[in-house]
């Protein structure tokens, strides 16, 4: 509970120092110089987040062709992109991808980090750090990497396969394709989730268990009854991260579509669609009111998951 | 309180009280045979790709198709040293023109937003402005503003400003980081005590120095926690450098591999570069793991801090 409630009651007590020093001039003058530190920050922030933002945002209220220029069309593209069955379907891609990988993440980040925290031994660093590894990997080089190991020309799948006297199944195949990407998603973050839960748990004031060591509760009791609610914070922004990047899913599919001829299409997911449009059609008005779109159902189901976790996170 | 672990010597602390109260429970619990099973196959699991890669880094390409020692195991002939030289040769070495540039973008892109998130994060969490909650709660909006949603706007805007296929189009993008400016206002709300402020002022320090003498060293643990998520960000990037780059010479690792892969795969049009592929991959993660692993003390902490909200 440490971890979560600290912020918020040196909020609190902020409150009441500030009302110690009386608004006169002198103060006011040294609240500006807050501007000061804070402006760069948002000379970037309102060049690169708010200004593309409304630039994509007009761009998707027109249409451009070679006839007629530059034409208002209102929210044509916006009609046009949730009717359009292939943005349909990608967003459909992604959701699924979200209720299969992003479980399937926690549940390895999490248990390993309930394992982790009740072991001190070197055997026990030594896997921390092991595990959080692939985390230092860039995503491409996870993707490439993974693409060898499930070719049948490269990888081991074969020999390891034949060990048990089986048949390799064909990962890049298009009917397995989505697991094997939630393989290569689920090896390259589940790592860096699980530091952040286990660092929630090292948080935890250890006097809580020794109360219910003496009551006899065993350890998976102590970890789903009391470590798992008291990092709740923690896990609700795990999945929050996990939740945006799916959504945006890109970089994966896009590197092993090279080497899963035909299993990948590109328009696989919203991002590449796009992607596409832009930059293999021109079509950068419809492309816009596509990034638009996408950007506005992560923000609606990220500002939505937070609301039903509310509870839990203490963001109220 | 939490945030007080953040630095080293009180996290060793706690430590060891957990390192107490953990070992009593592990003498009613028996030595935990079935923990350390579950984590070896964890570490199998995770590790077992970068051993692939590892070994096949030091093959040619028939080794990889089908060298003596099998995928996960090294050959009789030792090629690490040719793919090098390889590397070397291959388009003038354009290899490590890409190794180099992926050193700028993450170190310019991630110092630069460091800096920006560090005066940011200390402005919103020690001086009450005017406008100051507006701007905050913007910025916590942003935070879930996907980045790859902007990658599109952002090619058109800097075309029409001419920057494109520049490294800047790489670099001022990469200075935005809201969430290191949130990391830092959370971390910095704690770890300054207005009181220490308040002393300077009175001793007459201006507010600049206020800031680099007594707030910047207690912000130590969270700047290394912001640089090292940035530089990562930015060394990770595909998308934006993607979108915006097309001249071979600029670009990152990451997207100048990519594109052999996919001349690799053209089938017989194409050329098989597979062993450079598998090197260059290999040398490229290699610097992200080495920094990792020596910076440990700082982001084990450091990383938890998002969660405090």
């Amino acid at each position: 509970m440490a971890t979560t409630t600290a912020p918020t009651s040196s909020h609190r007590a902020e409150a009441p120092s500030q009302v110690k020093h009386r608004p006169d001039r002198n103060y006011r003058r040294k609240q500006r110089w807050g501007w000061l530190f804070v402006a760069p920050f948002a000379l970037i922030f309102l060049t690169f987040l708010i200004l593309p933002l409304v630039y994509a945002f007009r761009m998707s209220l027109f249409t451009s062709t070679l006839a007629t220029g530059n034409r208002f069309v209102g929210g044509d593209n916006y009609i046009k992109a949730f009717s359009d069955p292939i943005f349909l379907q990608g967003l459909g891609t992604v959701a699924k991808f979200a209720l299969i990988m992003i479980p399937a993440q926690m549940l390895v980040a999490l248990v390993a980090a309930l394992v982790l925290d009740n072991l001190t031994t070197w055997a026990s660093k030594f896997s921390r750090l092991m595990i959080f590894i692939p985390y230092a990997v860039p995503v491409v080089i996870g993707a490439l990497m993974w693409g060898f190991l499930y070719s049948p020309r490269f990888g081991p799948a074969s020999s390891i396969f034949g060990i048990f006297g089986l048949a390799a199944p064909e990962f890049l195949a298009q009917d397995n394709i989505f697991g094997s990407l939630v393989n290569i998603v689920t090896w390259q973050w589940a790592g860096y989730y699980m530091i952040i839960i286990y660092a929630a748990l090292r948080g935890i004031d250890p006097g809580i268990y020794e109360a219910a060591v003496l009551d006899g509760a065993s350890d998976r009791q102590i970890a789903l009854r009391i470590k798992v609610p008291m990092i709740s914070s923690s896990l609700v922004m795990v999945v929050i991260f996990a939740l945006i990047g799916t959504l945006q899913f890109f970089t994966e599919p896009q590197v092993l579509r090279g080497v899963a001829q035909g299993a990948i299409p590109t328009s696989y997911t919203p991002n590449m669609y796009a992607f596409s449009l832009a930059f293999s059609y021109s079509q950068f008005n419809y492309a816009s009111a596509i990034s638009f779109a996408l950007g506005i159902v992560v923000f609606v189901f990220s500002f939505f998951f937070l609301f039903l976790t509310r509870k839990q996170s203490g963001l109220k | 309180m939490a945030l007080v672990t953040d630095t080293p010597q009180q996290q060793d602390g706690g430590r060891k009280v957990r390192g107490s109260a953990s070992r009593n429970r592990a003498r009613n619990g028996g030595p935990r045979i079935g923990s350390h099973i579950f984590l070896l196959i964890l570490v199998i699991y995770f590790i077992t790709p970068i051993w692939w890669l590892t070994v096949a880094s030091t093959k040619d390409t028939a080794g990889l198709f089908g060298g003596s020692g099998g995928p996960l195991w090294f050959d009789n002939e030792f090629h690490f040293f040719s793919n090098l030289q390889g590397l070397f040769e291959r388009q003038d070495g354009i290899y490590w023109r890409w190794l180099g540039n992926s050193f700028l973008y993450a170190i310019s892109g991630g110092v630069g937003a460091t800096i920006l998130a560090v005066l940011a994060g200390y402005g919103f969490a020690k001086y009450n402005f005017r406008g100051r909650g507006a701007f905050f709660g913007i910025l916590l909006g942003a935070v879930m503003v996907p980045l790859t949603a902007l990658v599109i706007p952002t090619f058109v805007l800097l075309s029409s400003v001419g920057l494109v296929n520049t490294i800047w189009a790489v670099i001022l993008p990469s200075l935005l980081s809201p969430f290191g400016v949130y990391l830092m206002r959370v971390f910095a709300q704690e770890a300054v005590p207005d009181e220490l402020l308040d002393a300077a002022r009175i001793d007459g320090a201006g507010e600049i120095r206020t800031f680099f003498q007594i707030a910047l060293p207690l912000l130590r643990p969270a700047i290394v926690t912001v640089l090292l998520l940035s530089v990562v960000g930015t060394w990770n990037n595909f998308f934006l450098p993607l979108a915006v780059l097309s001249d071979p010479l600029l670009l990152p690792v990451t997207v100048g591999l990519n594109g052999w892969q996919a001349l690799s795969n053209a089938g017989s049009g194409g050329e098989a570069l597979w062993n450079l592929i598998t090197t260059g991959a290999f040398i490229s993660i290699i610097p992200l793991i080495i920094a990792f692993l020596s910076l440990q003390k700082y982001w084990q902490g450091g990383l938890s801090l998002g969660s405090l909200k």
